[in-house]
């Protein structure tokens, strides 16, 4: 499948280099001007006054994680580790990809800075695909700080802060117990910065522009604009800039449609006539993934697709989730399936809350989250699926799913 | 005030319950033999034994943290 970009649509590009070409570093000199460091406290100040939050899907504030890897370091003596995270895990994301290749130099830019805000004295850049790519990008720039591009495995939670900063550790990529978190103890010890790529380029342009420049888009409690990925059916997948406050109806053709996945396979299910009335929302986002449901498909059988393959993606390290995620999976390939019930639901319900908060990492939190939206959107469809009818038309799988057994 | 709070390692738990024998009012096992911790802080005479739980947990999985520490 290919990814067609559209850079501006919804706004002027901020990040995406237009007509969807690479930028090499002289382009992208030339469009941003040349990048100067500053005094790293009048950075801090500068990202406090953006409000710029992670693009990753967490939307922590990026100031406030800058300052507790910067404090960690002073507590400690040990100087911190920043680590890039392209990892982009999530099969129906690929902005991440996508910045990476169209604007390599702005992401490099953002790392060097963050770098120097937090007196970093190591710097990392994890991705899955476009290594070498990536490699002859940085080849071209003369950086105070060396980046050490970092091959991942392609799993869901390679990208997970921890298990990325166990990755780069030279341990297998699996989440760890988060206290002490990462930012505190993180790679080999050190306070370490995860930060998304997307917010890294946004970082080197709040850096370049200003505060005041960032907040002209999006809207005072959410600044700024934000990479979306787009599906609907019968067209190309579309990776996007928007502000935030954008109806999502602008991004999304509604019209045919029942539902709307807002946020990935962490996120929500949305009624169709619900998601006429949202805009875009860091609080529900995630990494920026919306797709749209046809009423010809079954929301059911699409959720239970992904929920197979999100408990395949189970680190497999804590047991709540090593045993609730398959049998949560399970009950919904009962469920997609037309025919009688039994207490299928209730058992969902149940291992639910079981799984809910009780794992190393949001894996299980985040599937739940898509679990109970199912449950509550596709309410309708799961009362004909128990009488033995679905009303879709068409059982062609619609959602991404990697090296799915068919 | 400092309080102390239960906390357990998901990775390294393995399901023995034994923490749930030496702490019964504050933890029960679910369906699967994982416990399940209620979010109440641990009153002052209980810590004692919640430290001695911690240290008898055979994977060392059970933590007591200070609530209000820093995350």
């Amino acid at each position: 499948m290919t990814t067609t970009t559209f850079t501006d649509v919804y706004m002027s590009p901020r990040l995406l280099a237009p007509g969807g070409t690479a930028a090499d570093l002289a382009t992208h000199e030339q469009r941003y001007g040349p990048l100067s460091y500053g005094d790293p406290d009048a950075l801090l100040r500068t990202v406090a006054e953006s409000g710029l939050t992670g693009r990753g899907g967490a939307a922590f504030p990026t100031y406030r994680k800058l300052v507790a890897v910067a404090d960690a370091s002073r507590r400690t003596g040990r100087t911190p580790v920043v680590v890039a995270n392209g990892a982009e895990g999530e099969p129906a994301s690929r902005k991440d990809k996508t910045l990476l290749r169209l604007s390599p130099h702005l992401v490099l830019d953002g790392l060097q800075l963050a770098a120097r805000a937090v007196g970093a004295g190591e710097a990392h850049l994890a991705v899955e695909d476009g290594a070498s790519y990536l490699e002859s990008a940085l080849a071209q720039r003369n950086d105070p700080l060396n980046v050490k591009v970092i091959r991942l495995p392609k799993r869901f939670l390679s990208g997970q802060a921890s298990a990325l900063a166990q990755y780069v550790s030279g341990n297998a990529p699996l989440p760890r117990h988060q206290h002490p978190p990462v930012r505190e103890r993180g790679v080999r010890k050190a306070p370490t910065l995860v930060q998304n790529v997307e917010t890294l380029a946004h970082l080197a342009l709040v850096a370049r522009y200003g505060a005041d420049w960032f907040r002209s888009a999006g809207t005072p409690t959410q600044p700024g604009s934000t990479l979306c990925t787009l599906h609907v059916p019968g067209r190309e997948v579309r990776v996007v800039e928007a502000p935030f406050g954008l109806p999502l109806d602008r991004l999304l053709p509604l019209q045919g449609m029942s539902a709307v996945l807002v946020g990935g396979y962490h996120g929500t299910w949305i009624p169709s006539a619900g998601a006429a009335q949202r805009t875009l929302d860091s609080g529900d986002l995630g990494a920026g993934v919306l797709a749209a449901l046809p009423t010809t498909r079954c929301g059911v059988a699409e959720t239970a697709r992904v929920l197979r393959y999100l408990a395949l993606q189970s680190a497999g390290q804590c047991g709540p989730c090593l045993n609730g995620l398959p049998r949560i999976a399970s009950a919904f390939q009962t469920l997609a399936a037309p025919g009688p019930q039994g207490n299928t639901r209730q058992d969902v319900a149940r291992w639910s809350g079981l799984v809910e908060g009780r794992g190393a990492c949001h894996h299980p939190d985040g599937t739940v989250r898509l679990v109970r939206s199912a449950l509550t959107t596709f309410a309708a469809e799961l009362d004909a699926h128990a009488r033995g009818l679905c009303t879709a038309t068409d059982p062609t799988p619609l959602l991404p799913i990697p090296n799915e057994a068919r | 005030m400092e309080q102390q709070q239960i906390d357990i390692d998901w990775t390294a738990c393995q399901g023995h319950g034994l923490c749930a024998e030496l702490l019964p009012d504050h933890i029960t096992l679910d369906e699967w033999g994982y416990p399940l911790v209620a979010g109440t802080a641990i009153p002052a005479r209980t810590v004692k034994r919640a430290r001695q739980a911690a240290s008898d947990c055979p994977v060392l999985a059970l933590k007591l943290r200070t609530t209000g520490a820093p995350l």
